[in-house]
């Protein structure tokens, strides 16, 4: 089962790698790493979307948790969450019919061109994974994808619970 | 009048004095002379110079095991960290407190491949509790203060500081300010086990027919032997210990019913496989001990108490589990026990022990002596008997260690000490001498192998500097015993690079560098010289046995089976 895990941690020097390092050492799944500063600059939140089964995310919890500068981890797919992954992509759009195309599904799922050049657009798409994933796939159908890029995801969970020292 | 300023290899030295340590272990080089140059102008505490860093940090593991306090190394930057890796992965693998501090190449050299720069952090990053990267002058004193309150709080474990060059020389300094009460918002471990997870493991084991206590090296580190025994006698329950918990409940307890896992009692895995209640303490599950884990123990109700989350329902699911220091957990369940007026059902403790002790009466752990060759056991029942069982006993890896295991009862924890996580060979003869170190006029025996012995023997030279003079004794038989041992039962016999035709005159050898060497080969002399090599207080002496080679470690678990499936002689199973 997919699940994404949120990460509240000291931000300092090699506190991301003994993350990685964890997650590589006990062969563990990442599927999407996210880490930035939080407006607390001395604290980092990373996002990971992770696969497995309940006893394989028990230990990942209680792992990530055992390393000192991890002040806190949630697995927001416990509960009712936001997921939100950005997407960047670059579409061939060479004659009319093409780029009419490409507008149309860009509407469609809400994206938006952010820079045209003489044979290519260049959209931006947030959603979840899946929204991303179709978009992807109907484009693709349409024209020829030339480069993408995608943030991983990050998430959120809804209401009143929140991740925080 | 102004704060004095201070070089960082001052602080060093001053936050190591201000955390009482009495004893580092270390090689000098190039990015750590002017911590050197510090340790040579103070008087708090003695520099072990070994022969090898990885020797160092099994010296510091060794004082750490026999004396609970944190074992302090020191190291150079580049090949001299690396050779603290096995030291430091064994430590991390037994769970004892230690601080490694590491020198590194000028800051602004960093990532160039400076001479001798590694990245010494990232070279440990999977085998230390937790590591840090030192920056600035000023604060060198807190970060060492944070080492040691992290390497000995929780589950204890390694940690590795790095120590680059330009913030220890003359030319940068600051004030000095150490804060040894720690708190960190990241870290605080769990003490007290939750009420409600007492009341049920109290509710499990009193419901209890057939009560096992599982305790392991928890118990030594958490200095709850007492409280185990206390346990064990209210419950009136068999009690057994893993390899990291021997001493845990005495060897002579009459309720200790051996140590368990590959090597272990018949008893041991026998009561584990038909209990319904498992209390665990202190221990892991570790491989060694359960056998085929889908083959576990399936009936059995299994009470976790560990320290470390992780640790719990990581290879076999607990039942309850209790997440706690294992000595308040210990007082809790007693405190429990009490309030709830437990009383032992005494039919059903009858029969479990009748049952217990029918697998006693296997003898599993015994051996046959003909008049021939010496037999390895038999060398260490008479160790036990000189020392009067009170002996610390350190230990290399492979058979022998087996046999000290299964011949030397342990009465108090501490006295035994191997590397059980990692099966370090080469650890033995360090970690002795370190407990030799703390406890001089103690009999500290190194119980060897041929093999073993001579992947860290250069510290014979290291005992002579020192004045360490420990027992070594070696059980020869002229092979990597435990290698040999596999390739009879499972390779067909085929021993592949696991003999030796070039063993040395360790004799000679001991004699070269200062000390006694003692050879015995003849059954009959044995009980005379061995005694004759323990009343030498003042020198080390090197006790080269000679035991018979074919002999096999028995009991042994059959692999892929269930953890009562068992060898018990060669050919016959339980
Ligand atoms: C550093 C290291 N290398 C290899 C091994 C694998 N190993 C385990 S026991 C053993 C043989 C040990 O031989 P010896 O010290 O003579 O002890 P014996 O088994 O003969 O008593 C070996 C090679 C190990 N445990 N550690
Ligand atoms: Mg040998």
């Amino acid at each position: 089962m997919r699940r994404i895990l949120a990460i509240l941690l000291e931000n300092e020097p090699g506190s991301l790698s003994r993350i990685v390092g964890l997650f590589s050492q006990r062969a563990f799944n990442i599927e999407s790493l996210t880490v930035a500063p939080t407006e607390d600059e001395s604290l980092s939140r990373i996002t990971i979307a992770t696969k497995g089964d309940d006893k394989v995310l028990e230990q990942i919890v209680k792992q990530v948790n055992k390393l000192i500068d991890v002040i806190k981890i949630t697995d927001l797919t416990e509960r009712s969450h936001v997921e939100r992954e950005l997407l960047l992509i670059k579409v061939l759009a060479m004659n009319d019919k093409s780029r009419t195309e490409v507008k149309r599904i860009t509407d469609i799922f809400r994206g938006s061109i952010i820079d045209i050049g003489k044979q290519v657009y260049t959209i931006q798409l947030t959603g979840d994974a899946d929204k991303l994933n179709a978009f992807l796939k109907t484009l693709a159908h349409e024209t020829e994808i030339i480069e993408s890029v995608r943030s991983g995801c990050v998430g959120i969970a809804r209401g009143e619970k929140a991740l925080r020292v | 009048m102004s704060t004095p300023l201070f070089t960082g290899a001052e602080m060093v030295v001053k936050a190591l004095s201000a955390l009482d340590v009495k004893y580092i272990f270390g090689y000098p080089g190039g990015s750590v002379l002017d911590i050197y140059d510090a340790i040579f102008q103070q008087n708090d505490f003695e520099h072990i110079l070994v022969r090898h860093e990885q020797a160092a940090t099994h010296m510091a593991d060794g004082y750490s095991r026999a004396t609970g306090e944190v074992g302090v190394v020191l190291a150079t930057s580049g090949p001299g960290a690396t050779n603290c890796v096995t030291g430091i992965a064994t430590a991390y693998m037994d769970s004892i407190p230690m601080v490694v501090l590491a020198g590194q190449v000028a800051t602004s050299l960093i990532g160039d491949d400076a001479f001798q720069e590694t990245d010494i952090v990232g070279c440990s990053r999977p085998i230390v509790k937790h590591s840090f990267n030192c920056r600035r002058v000023e604060d060198i004193p807190n970060i060492i203060a944070k080492a040691f309150y992290i390497a000995k709080s929780g589950r204890p474990g390694p940690v590795v500081v790095e120590l680059p060059k330009d913030i220890l020389i003359p030319e940068n300094k600051a004030k000095f300010h150490i804060e040894t009460n720690v708190k960190m918002r990241s870290y605080n471990p769990t003490k007290k086990g939750h009420p409600k997870q007492i009341k049920k493991a109290v509710q499990a084991i009193t419901k209890a027919k057939k009560l096992v206590i599982y305790s392991g090296g928890g118990i030594v580190l958490a200095n709850a032997s007492e409280l185990l025994t206390q346990l064990v006698e209210t419950l009136n329950a068999p009690c057994t210990n893993t390899l990291m918990g021997l001493g845990g409940l005495s060897g002579t307890h009459k309720n200790f019913i051996g140590m368990l896992g590959m090597h272990g009692s018949l008893e041991a895995n026998k009561a584990m496989a038909n209990a319904d209640v498992i209390l665990a303490l202190g221990a892991r599950f570790d491989d060694r001990v359960t056998n085929n884990v889908k083959k576990f123990c399936p009936n059995a109700t299994i009470v976790h108490v560990d320290i470390d989350p992780t640790s719990i329902s990581k290879t076999i699911n607990a039942h309850i589990p209790v997440v706690g220091l294992v000595d308040i957990v210990l007082q809790q369940i007693l405190d429990e026990l009490t309030e709830t007026q437990f009383s032992p059902d005494k039919t059903a403790l009858e029969q479990w022990w009748q049952e217990i002790n029918e697998w006693r009466a296997v003898d599993s752990v015994s051996y046959q002596q003909d008049d021939s060759k010496i037999k390895p056991q038999r060398v260490v029942e008479a160790m036990y008997k000189i020392t009067k069982g009170e002996a610390y006993v350190c230990s290399d890896v492979g058979q022998h260690q087996m046999f000290a295991a299964q011949y030397y009862p342990f009465a108090k924890p501490r006295q035994w000490i191997n590397s059980g996580g990692l099966g370090t060979m080469g650890f033995g003869l360090p970690a002795a001498m370190g407990v030799k170190l703390a406890f001089p006029d103690s009999h500290v025996i190194c119980i060897t192998g041929d093999g073993s012995i001579q992947m860290n023997i250069q510290e014979l030279s290291t005992c002579l500097q020192y004045n360490l003079p420990v027992v070594i004794v070696t059980l020869n038989n002229r092979s990597l015993g435990m290698v040999r041992q596999w390739q009879d039962m499972i390779y067909g016999g085929r021993h592949s690079s696991s003999y030796m035709e070039s063993i040395p005159d360790f004799v000679k050898l001991a004699e070269a560098y200062g000390h006694v060497g003692i050879k015995i080969d003849r059954l009959d002399e044995l009980d005379s010289k061995l005694t004759e090599a323990f009343e030498i207080k003042n020198r080390l002496v090197f006790v080269d046995i000679c035991v018979d080679e074919k002999e096999h470690v028995y009991p042994m678990q059959i692999k892929h089976g269930a953890v009562d499936d068992m060898w018990i002689k060669k050919g016959v199973k339980a």
